[in-house]
């Protein structure tokens, strides 16, 4: 342990402890910019680069970043003298003399680390307002809208892109004063690698980076009399939504979110764990189809077979693994299946024809909205999801329709789409599909009820997890990665053989699973949140009556009435797709 | 080379080639062969003289005879007179500026009187492609003696005894940074050569690689045993492409010779060198940014500690010097470390090299000792101001370094005198400022130069420095007060304070260090909107003297504004608002009519 002084106080701390963790050890709030610090998920950005953290420390020439600044034994620290303090207030007025004045327009407004800043600092005129502006041409891809006059160079959005996900997209160009992140050869980020996991804009401290908004549409597609407009929503949803109301993190607003929805003037409000049931009747067959086949010595059969739920992973092994496209699932994400079956079964059911039936999603996702724009998820090119907008986008339609939504009453979701079970709910965390999978499958493979559904071998955060459940004669070897760089190790480790074969593998894009999706309300680096909302997913799930997706009545009528079985020719037709190769860089 | 006779050396640096003396060579060579002595008389394309005022030259030994300011067509005559006839030259012999004399010998100058040359020991003197020159020269005795005479703290210890100290810029004590990088335990650990020479006019080190590219080498070599290091690594600016071809050739050489390798002369020690090419960054020149590049990532600096020894290339223990700290090496180890810190002051050992350039009359490579004043340097070796004019200040430490007035012409330089005198050593950049430069010019052409090469990455200095640079702007346009200096000069101290690297925290100093000198210049600028020294056009007015001008119409002919008007035979005026201060009517008048104010 290492002692030191902070403002006169002494605190014992690890070794290897920043200067920055030793102060908060004493509830000294040193600001912070650049840094993030979620290192229970591996997503440590250390640039050190902003500066607004600076502070005193005996004996030393300059002033030291209390972020990046190892302690020291006997160290002397000052956190607020007249040289800090000044020195904090003209970086800030630095950034701000290179950062576009329009807060009241800005997508990042409220939510913004930088306006938070200059509050905190009062602010009130800036002594280096400076010349010409350095002007970048505006990004919108489908999915973000990147803005570079905003960006500060903290990095964090490098870090989650290259460190973190592995996909590269992101990267420093220019110098000096011109420096932005941008991608390579200043290309769009369309024509880019980029998954649109979103973890850059669900870290990015200012409006640099933000989501492709799409509520006005939801808008004037309601107010449309010629439309039948249905919302879904996600399960990572409900676990986070109250958040943009004041809850606590963790709180469920399932009831609510429906009663919202119900209010805002939707004809139907479904559920996309309706969708997540019928994804794991799709993929679990597809799973024992292909467990079956390896047992009965088919050497065709692909093992392990691959999660196919998550639309940044889906891109990310089209650009990175392209000769990997048999292997994943071809299921359909529950988005797309929600889709598919409400702009055919539905639109069917309601004597409609597609095009009339607008289909909204709710996601705690950004790479949904580019999903849902694939070309292959249309006929004719009527989409089978119109619009997908995230969890903050829907917090603001609330609040734009003058709904209080604290006091609204405990809904429910429609039928036949809305009906869902636990299973579905876990979906929303990293682990929970293959859980979920697991329940279906190794009741199908013994043809007896589990005495208990919970496999906690499966659940936690840890970036990489493997699990081995006896079913029967046979052991499953099953995998879990969330964050696209664990995808990769866990994938190159398998290529490499160096792990014991696996039968499945789940794999979620962004920290935590979608809970910490790039469309949830912003955690600012509290790894705290992104606990709760998992353990809320996991509570959603207990208080279900039904936790076995086979077992969900709608799901069993929609195969009875409509798709006949699972993996069916209708099934085929319309739940399952397949993969592009795309370019590696 | 038993049967040659007589060398004739051509300077083969950078400066000395564009001034065509590679064709000094070929008509050297092809007149030498025309008069049947190609056996006896061996032309060698030499490294850098330093004495670039006057190159291209040529030097012809055993006589020391120092031609200047040769030119391809003086070949046949060099070759007719001096190496048949044996009569030197003496149109092309140096002119001593004060007693008219001819001196063919250089060591009788007085711009190499004063110099001690160390690290330039080799250059001008061997032919850096011949290994075997090299050897001739006691090249590789320092790494056999480490190698077989001593242990590798023993060889740390030399160092740390000689007081030599990184001559890149910081000053670190070698001997210590190499102790430290010994103490870290690893199954890999990095020597690193920074051949990034990045400041302006600086170009010791790639003279040193032009010129003596073994010594580098064996110093390398010599560092990866005293620090438990196998790899070598020399990160050079692929803009100088004589010093990386001959690096290339003499790492070959030096490989096929057994001097790299593995069990380097029959010893345990194995240890090779690999070039990375830089793609120009000044920024890389820091050694975290350099690191980093070389492993090809963005060239930019990481937060210290950890600092290169601990956690370097490739995340192992790595030992960063400059070409000139390692050129000092060898030489350390054949002298001895008494030796080498009986020259320099006390906390100085050694020499330093210095560019010297800009207003003075012997610019080119200048090697001194540490503790030589700067009166020495810039009167005796420079040979003084040009055209007589007033000196004003030398510029030294490039980008990062300061103004040292004349009150400082007679302080011994060392590292820590610069500093106290508000400038810096450097790399070694040293540019002599007469009365004529505007200093809020030279402190912005300088903040010019940083944030064009500011990484970006850190706030202060990637916003600062553009901000103190737009304040500069302002103030050579006369449109800046007495606040604005305040303001600046308390944005300089903040960019210094909270900088990431050095080159943000050391960007500030050109501006700093001229307002502390000359205050009274940028009060001129803001208070009465006048430059004293008549560089800041926008301050600026061309005005005719109507009693001198004759009404010739010459100026309002060459105006290109159309800002001059007149009858002829009558006085004539410009007219300010169109006046574009480009001079031509200055230039043009030939009745003294027009003058600057």
């Amino acid at each position: 342990m290492i002692n030191l002084n902070i403002d006169g106080k002494y605190v014992k701390v690890p070794k290897g402890a920043t200067i920055l963790d030793a102060a908060k050890q004493l509830g000294i709030e040193i600001p912070t910019l650049c840094h993030l610090d979620l290192h229970d998920l591996g997503v440590v950005n250390k640039a050190a680069s902003c500066r607004i953290c600076v502070v005193e420390v005996k004996g030393r020439r300059n002033l030291a970043p209390a972020c990046a600044t190892p302690v020291t034994e006997g160290m002397e620290v000052h956190t607020n003298t007249m040289r800090v303090l000044n020195a904090r207030k003209t970086v800030l007025e630095l950034l701000l003399s290179d950062h576009p004045k329009d807060c009241l327009t800005c997508a990042k407004s409220g939510q913004c680390d930088l306006q938070d800043l200059a509050e905190r600092f009062c602010l009130r005129e800036n002594r280096y307002e400076g010349g010409a502006q350095s002007t970048y041409k505006k990004d919108v891809s489908p999915a973000i809208a990147r803005d570079m006059d905003k960006c500060i160079m903290c990095r964090r959005c490098e870090t989650m892109c290259n460190d973190v996900q592995t996909v590269g997209a992101l990267s420093g160009v220019n110098r000096g004063f011109n420096a932005v992140v941008a991608p390579a050869f200043d290309m769009p980020l369309e024509e880019s690698v980029c998954t649109f996991c979103g973890q850059c804009v669900a870290v990015c401290p200012t409006g640099a980076l933000v989501e492709r908004d799409y509520s006005w549409q939801v808008i004037e597609a309601i107010a449309d009399p010629d439309k039948v407009v249905v919302v879904q929503t996600a399960p990572a949803v409900r676990a986070a939504l109250g958040e943009c109301f004041g809850m606590e993190p963790g709180t469920l607003v399932t009831g609510k979110m429906a009663s919202a929805l119900r209010q805002m003037g939707f004809n139907y409000v479904f559920d996309t764990d309706f969708a997540a049931d019928l994804t794991i009747m799709e993929e679990g067959a597809e799973l024992l189809d292909r467990i079956t086949r390896f047992l009965s010595g088919d050497k065709s059969v692909r093992l392990p077979i691959l999660t196919s739920c998550c639309p940044a992973w889906v891109k990310f092994f089209e650009h990175q693994y392209p000769d990997l496209l048999d292997v994943p699932s071809t299921a359909k994400s529950p988005q797309q299946m929600f889709g598919a079956i409400a702009k055919n079964y539905l639109a069917e059911k309601l004597g409609i024809p597609r095009e009339k039936l607008v289909v909204v999603s709710v996601m705690p996702c950004l790479a949904k909205k580019y999903e849902c724009a694939r070309p292959e998820f249309a006929v004719n090119g009527n989409p089978d999801v119109d619009i997908s907008i995230t969890t903050r986008e829907l917090a603001h339609l609330i609040k734009r329709a003058n709904i209080d939504f604290m006091s609204l009453p405990e809904g429910d979701f429609d039928s036949p789409l809305g009906e869902s079970t636990g299973a579905a709910v876990i979906f929303g965390t990293t682990g929970g599909v293959i859980e979920a999978a697991t329940r279906t499958a190794v009741e199908w493979l013994t043809g007896k009820p589990l005495d208990d559904v919970n496999f906690t071998a499966l659940r936690g955060l840890e970036g990489c997890r493997e699990a081995k459940l006896k079913v029967g004669d046979l052991e499953l070897h099953i995998g879990i990665a969330h964050e696209l760089g664990n995808a990769r190790k866990l994938l190159d480790s398998i290529r490499a053989g160096t792990v014991e074969p696996f039968h499945a593998i789940e794999i979620m894009a962004c920290p935590g699973g979608c809970i910490g999706g790039g469309g949830q309300p912003y955690h600012h680096g509290e790894m705290e949140i992104i606990r709760k909302r998992a353990q809320a997913i996991y509570r959603e799930d207990e208080g279900k009556t039904r936790r076995k997706s086979h077992e969900n009545p709608d799901i069993i009528k929609l195969y009875e009435e409509y798709l006949g079985k699972p993996l069916g020719e209708k099934s085929h037709h319309l739940l399952h797709t397949h993969y592009f190769k795309r370019h590696k860089i | 080379m038993a049967n040659v006779r007589m060398h004739v050396l051509v300077c083969g640096g950078t400066g000395c080639t564009s001034s065509r003396s590679l064709e000094i060579v070929d008509a050297l060579r092809a007149e030498i062969k025309a008069q049947g002595l190609a056996e006896e008389v061996k032309v060698v394309i030499a490294g850098c003289f330093g004495f670039c005022e006057k190159g291209p030259i040529v030097k012809i030994s055993p006589d020391n005879t120092f031609y200047v300011q040769v030119t391809p067509e003086d070949a046949k005559e060099i070759v007719a007179e001096h190496i048949v006839k044996g009569r030197k030259v003496s149109r092309l012999l140096y002119v001593d500026p004060k007693t008219t004399e001819h001196i063919s010998d250089s060591k009788h100058m007085d711009f190499y009187k004063k110099q001690l040359r160390i690290a330039l020991r080799n250059c001008g003197f061997l032919d850096p492609e011949n290994i075997g020159e090299y050897i001739a020269r006691d090249g590789y005795m320092a790494l056999g003696k480490a190698l077989f005479e001593m242990t590798p703290k023993e060889v740390v210890d030399e160092v740390k005894k000689s007081g030599l100290r990184g001559r890149g810029g910081g000053g670190f004590p070698t001997g210590l940074k190499w102790e430290i990088a010994a103490s870290y335990k690893a199954d890999q650990k990095y020597v690193i050569c920074n051949a990034d020479e990045g400041d302006p006019g600086a170009f010791m080190d790639r003279s040193v690689l032009e010129g003596d590219p073994h010594s580098i080498i064996e110093a390398m070599a010599i560092c990866g045993y005293a620090i438990g290091a196998s790899k070598g690594v020399v990160y050079i600016r692929a803009e100088y492409p004589l010093a990386v071809e001959r690096l290339q050739k003499a790492i070959v050489a030096a490989r096929e010779t057994g001097l790299l390798g593995n069990n380097i002369l029959g010893s345990d020690f194995s240890f090779d060198i690999d070039m990375y090419y830089g793609a120009g960054a000044f920024v890389c020149g820091e050694e975290t940014a350099l690191i980093r590049s070389l492993q090809s990532e963005r060239g930019e600096p990481t937060s210290k500690p950890p600092f290169p020894a601990e956690s370097g290339f490739w995340g192992k223990p790595s030992n960063v010097n400059n070409v000139e700290t390692f050129a000092n090496i060898p030489v350390i180890f054949l002298k001895g470390a008494e030796w080498f810190a009986s020259i320099g002051t006390a906390k100085s050992k050694g020499t330093k090299v210095f560019a010297l350039a800009g207003k003075v009359n012997n610019v080119g490579l200048v090697e001194v000792p540490m503790g030589t004043t700067l009166r020495e340097v810039i009167f005796d070796i420079g040979g003084g101001i040009r055209n007589g004019k007033k000196f004003k200040a030398a510029q030294t430490g490039g980008p990062s370094g300061g103004c040292l007035t004349e009150k400082f012409l007679d302080t011994p330089i060392d590292y820590d005198n610069l500093i106290a005198a508000g400038s810096m050593m450097g790399s070694g950049g040293m540019i002599v400022l007469d009365e004529d430069d505007c200093m809020v010019n030279v402190a912005k052409f300088y903040l010019g130069f940083t944030v064009e090469e500011s990484c970006g990455k850190c706030t202060p200095c990637r916003v600062g420095n553009k901000r103190m640079l737009e304040m500069l702007e302002k103030i050579s346009e006369g449109k800046a007060t007495e606040k604005d200096l305040g303001r600046l000069r308390e944005l300089a101290g903040i960019i210094k304070d909270t900088s990431l690297c050095g080159l943000g925290q050391t960007a500030p100093n050109p501006v700093l260090s001229t307002l502390d000198n000359f205050y009274d210049e940028y009060l001129a600028h803001v208070r009465d909107k006048r430059c004293p020294a008549g560089k800041c056009k926008s301050l600026m007015q061309y005005v005719i003297d109507p009693a001198k001008c004759k009404g010739c119409t010459m100026c309002a002919k060459v105006c290109p504004a159309g800002a001059i008007s007149g009858k002829v035979k009558e006085p004539h005026v410009i007219n300010q608002d169109k006046c574009v201060k480009c001079g031509a009517c200055f230039a043009t008048c030939k009745f003294g009519a027009i003058s600057k104010r």
